[in-house]
């Protein structure tokens, strides 16, 4: 099996990269690269992101031909598709970090600043939070509900259909933090980062 | 609900541990590598590395050892130390670290702040300021605590936070191995004029003092090196004591 890592300019991916290839270990192939018909033929796909939402649609629009490839492995193909951090954030028709940014609109809904409610939340959300469970999700399979995962972000996901969302995680409010619909999976958090259970979650997603 | 983290620091010289007192007289006392690992096993909810002289000498080590540490431990891991600009932290990156503090270039040329939160993102950028009592105010120190840069610390963190870090690693350079507890005070200044998260380092030299830095610091994660790295205490024997007294940890 091929699992494909998109190396788009997004930023550091070096953290998602090793834990692939500790989960791999030789039993899979793991791909990274922003090369258009490697990543055609591969089995899987992680969309990673770091920096801003602006940022990094900027850069997947900055390398030919490359969403429209997305498209076709995420819409056309229906293959499994797992996008962390900005990577899930990109799923959306809009993001709103520095400036109106079009998204992907694999699923709709917007990207909007976390309310911390008069700074009473300090911004950045960094560190270890729970994650509640609301839908099975076959990426957390053996993973219990109210595990901790490590987050980094300022902006939330608000997906227009609420059944898509298999996870929240409290910070001032129920802030979604993984997502699946059909073949395409998110996590905000990142489960590179998330020590034995988030390696957890890249072997089930590995394991589709 | 977000968790308090704990985070233990290693002081790294040519590529092996070593923890100074007041940066001074130090001991070598193993592999970072293993120790991180063992960290990392533990509980830790971050690792940090800090390259002590680094800006003194041959910097290869470094990068080995981060980028055999990111084999090996899968939660943060932060690298400082003689950090001068976006091409460090590019190569710190790229070996492995998620986020990279950045302390006297901050000073120097705070534009680096701007251009590197801007190129990598504010989620990588931690600025550490090193701050020695004055008077009713903090002074920001720098090269390692030998240079008296005469700025207001809390001023500066809040500029730091404008610039686009991402996180602040607050050292009390009066506490740092003494093991007295944190400067509260200065950490409590910090962390309620700034609203991105705050590391309170300098001086634990028991568990109380991690619970002193979160209650009366506001701290959001507490940093030590010496209580585990001479196995004092476990990183988990910390959590179970935070957590017995309230604090959100992961556990």
């Amino acid at each position: 099996m091929n699992v494909t890592i998109v190396d788009y300019n997004s930023g550091n991916i070096s953290s998602v990269i090793n834990s692939f290839k500790e989960v791999a270990k030789d039993k899979v192939n793991i791909e990274v690269t922003s090369d258009l018909n490697k990543i055609k033929s591969s089995d899987k796909v992680v969309l990673p992101g770091q920096g801003s939402f602006k940022s990094c649609v900027d850069a997947l629009n900055g390398i030919t031909g490359l969403v429209e490839t997305l498209n076709e492995f995420v819409i056309t193909n229906k293959k499994p598709l797992l996008g962390i951090c900005v990577g899930l954030q990109m799923f959306a028709d809009l993001g709103y970090e520095e400036t109106e940014t079009k998204g992907l609109g694999w699923i709709s809904g917007k990207v909007l600043k976390i309310d911390n409610q008069n700074n009473k939340f300090k911004l950045p959300h960094i560190g270890w939070n729970e994650i509640s469970i609301i839908k099975e999700s076959k990426i957390f399979k053996d993973i219990e509900n109210k595990s901790h995962m490590y987050f980094v972000h300022s902006y939330e996901f608000i997906p227009d259909d609420k059944n898509v969302i298999s996870a929240t995680t409290d910070y001032s409010s129920n802030i979604v933090c993984s997502v699946e619909k059909e073949n395409i999976f998110g996590t905000q958090f990142h489960p590179e980062k998330s020590d034995k259970i988030g390696l957890q979650i890249i072997n089930n997603f590995m394991n589709l | 609900m977000l968790k308090n983290r704990i985070i233990p620091c290693l002081d790294v010289k040519n590529g092996r541990v070593v923890k100074g007192i007041n940066f001074v007289d130090l001991k070598d006392a193993g592999d970072p590598v293993e120790q991180a690992k063992i960290y990392s096993d533990g509980g830790a909810d971050e690792i940090c590395f800090l390259d002590i002289t680094a800006s003194n000498e041959n910097r290869d080590t470094i990068y080995d050892v981060v980028e055999r540490t990111s084999k090996n431990c899968f939660v943060p891991l932060t690298v400082g130390g003689g950090v001068r600009g976006v091409e460090d932290i590019n190569k710190l990156l790229n070996c492995g670290a998620d986020k990279v503090s950045i302390n006297t270039a901050a000073v120097q040329n705070p534009e680096v702040i701007i251009e590197s939160s801007k190129k990598f993102g504010s989620q990588c950028i931690v600025v550490a300021i090193d701050a020695k009592k004055n008077g009713n105010k903090w002074e920001v120190f720098t090269h390692g605590g030998r240079n008296n840069t005469g700025l207001d610390t809390v001023e500066f963190a809040k500029k730091m936070e404008d610039s686009g870090a991402g996180e602040l690693l607050v050292t009390s350079m009066d506490r740092d191995g003494t093991q007295i507890g944190y400067d509260n005070d200065l950490m409590f200044k910090i962390s309620s004029t700034v609203n991105i998260p705050v590391i309170a380092s300098g001086g634990v030299g028991n568990l109380d003092h991690l619970v002193d830095g979160i209650k009366l610091g506001n701290a959001s994660a507490v940093l030590a090196a010496s209580i585990f790295h001479y196995g004092t205490h476990s990183i988990n024997e910390a959590k179970q004591y935070l957590n017995s007294k309230g604090i959100p940890v992961r556990i």
